[in-house]
């Protein structure tokens, strides 16, 4: 039941539901729901080299590979010879199946200086032949590459016109999946085709492009027309690579990812404190700072710590090449080549400029897709501008990183990106709204060095120092230290050392003073104590003094008395006027 | 309606030379032997005895058409004498057959019109 209600959702077909043949291109299945319409003709319209080729044979080959559907190539542009070698470089060996009987290449030559047109006349052989090499092989695919040369060439183009419809129309009665190919007009009507020949086409047109805006080539793939099912309707980036042609169904940035819990260490454990434990599994954190503050040593401390827990890593270098920063890396103690040797971590270094944005971006799709990495590394985003300045290009380069970003979070990525940038407000590019953990490396420069300083400006979810540290490469990797904050502002580098040598110093002579106080406390207490012991002494001689004159006294009254008595008796007074008398 | 003017017969200087033609046609249709009519006569009058015509039905073979680059029918094809000319419909019109196969050169049409 509910598989039912999700089909008819996205397939929004009206009526029964449409059959589809699928391109073997990912994305373009994705965003026609499932392929071309099964046994109608399908208009590829696009200029000169945008790939029309191209798709039609990718359409041939993942029929007859995958699909079991042999095909039937149809080409106007080259000789059968000539098809195969430039297919081959692109990993389709038609010769292979042509062998197989998978497959019929039909190449035709048109050359108009050759042909005299002498009246009435119609296209019966095309369509003997189509039918003959249809049988041949039990083709369910054709293709015809491009059938507009035939314009011109016969002189009559009303024949040609009406011959074409009757070709379209028969194909269609066919059973067979058709791609025309049509080259993009370029007049200043407003047809998909020089001939108009989507005017006949009416079941599905694809438009491809390739155009170049500030230096940047972008290939782009949009669906004008699908009858009878809903499709995406946007402009597709698409990519021509070793692997053929791949379609990246991502415009916009979807917000269904999940939320993990878990924190993995970014490789630096002072920065994973910061972070209050680490990054989320799954999240983006972005390190912007200027040049040389060292944003890559950065990034290459996460991958190094996910090799080392034995994750997969991919490192997309924008800027530099991956010996580069191999040795770089190994210069602070990083070793990542054990890594890059055991397979677990890639290194794409690509310009920008090389592929064009999003090249580069389908490429990077295609790098995940092919081994899904648990945490990536996007070093150097600025440079996708190209050094171009102008807001047309860094809001190209902005939906492009926010695309990346999208792409790692969708899958699940912890991922790292640098950017160049000035500070908080000055980034290049302002995807600063995407990322959940944004670090910025600053420079500061005093007492005649460059120091670099970390500070974390956001992490969410996260309670998060509100520090700054200072980001100090050491032959051992990165360290975080603190740093001081004194009168002239923070302190780092060699300010910071000596700043803690002062402060060595000065505790030192606290120390030393408050020994000295103690010392000299010490001494006078002794004194002190001394001298209050010779004041007891004289105290209690004195008291001793007093009496013994109290003493004195007493033996002095009595004897006195005993003077008197006796000299009384001896001088044999009366004892009557007793102390009347004096001596 | 043209006779043999042979101050400009194009054949006239080299008459043991032969001439290897080749129709492709489809089936019966009223088309293809219009062509095949057209060329017979325009060979009679110039070529006489010293041209073939090989025709071939491309519903029929269809691999030679594919072989011989015939999209069009009907298509004549001169092979011999060099170089390769395609003449593409019923030739209906003989001014443009003749100049065509280079029976005669185009420079004679004005002397003609």
């Amino acid at each position: 039941m509910d598989s039912t209600v999700l089909t008819s959702l996205t397939d929004g077909a009206v009526g029964p539901s449409l059959e589809k043949a699928r391109t073997g291109i990912p994305g373009l299945d994705q965003i026609t729901g499932g392929g071309l319409p099964q046994g109608r003709v399908t208009l590829v319209a696009g200029s000169a080299g945008a790939g029309k080729t191209l798709l039609g044979l990718n359409f041939l080959v993942a029929g007859a590979r995958e699909y079991g559907e042999p095909g039937v190539l149809m080409t106007f542009e080259e000789s059968a010879d000539k098809v195969a070698i430039n297919v081959r470089s692109l990993g389709f060996d038609l010769d292979e199946l042509v062998r197989t009987g998978q497959l019929v290449v039909l190449a035709f030559q048109v050359d108009p200086s050759e042909i005299i047109a002498a009246g009435d006349f119609d296209f019966e052989p095309i369509f003997a032949i189509l039918a003959d090499a249809i049988e041949q092989v039990g083709a369910k695919r054709v293709v015809l590459d491009t059938i507009e040369v035939i314009f011109g060439a016969f002189g009559d183009d009303a024949i040609v016109r009406s011959e074409l419809i009757r070709l379209v129309r028969w194909l269609d009665d066919r059973g067979v999946t058709v791609i025309l190919t049509g080259e993009r007009g370029n007049g200043d009507n407003n047809s998909l085709t020089r001939h108009g020949i989507e005017e006949y086409v009416t079941d599905c047109v694809i438009v491809l492009d390739h155009r170049v805006s500030a230096e940047i080539s972008t290939r782009r793939l949009r669906v004008v027309k699908y009858r009878g099912s809903a499709h995406g309707t946007n402009e597709y980036p698409f990519l021509i690579s070793a692997h053929g042609f791949s379609v990246l169904p991502i415009t916009s940035v979807a917000l269904d990812y999940g939320a993990s819990e878990e924190r993995i260490s970014t490789g630096i454990a002072r920065l994973d404190h910061m972070l209050g434990g680490g990054m989320f599994r799954g999240s983006t954190l972005m390190v912007s700072g200027t040049a040389g503050t060292g944003k890559t040593s950065l990034g290459a401390h996460v991958v190094n710590a996910a090799c080392q827990r034995g994750e997969q890593a991919l490192m997309v270098l924008l800027e530099e090449s991956p010996e580069q920063v191999l040795r770089n890396m190994r210069s602070i103690g990083l070793d990542l080549r054990p890594w890059v040797e055991a397979g677990l971590l890639r290194i794409w270094a690509a310009r920008p400029a090389a592929y064009g944005l999003e090249s580069h971006l389908a490429v990077l799709a295609q790098l995940i897709e092919e081994e899904p990495p648990s945490v990536t590394v996007l070093d150097g985003i600025a440079s996708l501008s190209n050094g171009i300045p102008g807001t047309e290009v860094n809001t190209e380069v902005t939906s492009i990183v926010a695309r990346k970003i999208d792409l790692f979070k969708s899958r699940g990525i912890t991922s790292v990106v640098t950017s160049l940038g000035q500070g908080e407000d000055v980034s290049t590019v302002s995807v600063s709204s995407m990322v959940d953990t944004w670090l910025l490396l600053r420079n500061t420069e005093a007492n005649g060095e460059r120091n670099r300083l970390l500070f974390v400006l956001k992490s969410r979810g996260t309670a998060h120092s509100n520090q700054v540290r200072e980001f100090v490469l050491t032959d051992h990797g990165v360290e975080l230290a603190d740093v001081y904050i004194g009168a002239a502002g923070v302190l780092a580098g060699s300010a910071r050392v000596t700043q803690q040598a002062a402060e060595r110093d000065e505790e030192r002579r606290l120390a030393e003073e408050l020994a000295r106080r103690r010392r000299k406390l010490h001494r006078s207490i002794i004194e002190r104590e001394a001298h209050l012991v010779a004041v007891q002494d004289q105290l209690e001689a004195e008291r001793t003094e007093i009496d013994r004159i109290g003493l004195r006294e007493g033996h002095q009254v009595a004897d006195t008395e005993a003077d008197r008595s006796e000299m009384a008796a001896r001088r044999w007074a009366d004892a009557a006027p007793h102390n009347g008398e004096t001596l | 309606m043209s006779e043999p003017q042979p101050a400009n017969d194009w054949t006239g200087a080299e008459n043991d030379e032969q001439w290897d033609l080749c129709a492709y046609v489809t089936d019966n249709s009223p088309k293809g032997q219009r062509a095949i009519e057209n060329l017979r006569r325009a060979c009679e009058e110039h070529l006489a005895g010293r041209y073939q015509i090989e025709i071939v039905d491309v519903l029929k073979n269809p691999r030679r058409a594919v072989a011989d680059q015939i999209l069009a029918a009907p298509t004549v094809v001169r092979r011999l004498p060099a170089p390769i000319r395609k003449l593409v419909g019923d030739l209906s019109d003989s001014d443009r057959l003749l100049i065509g196969l280079q029976l005669r050169s185009s420079g004679s049409q004005h002397d003609d019109c």
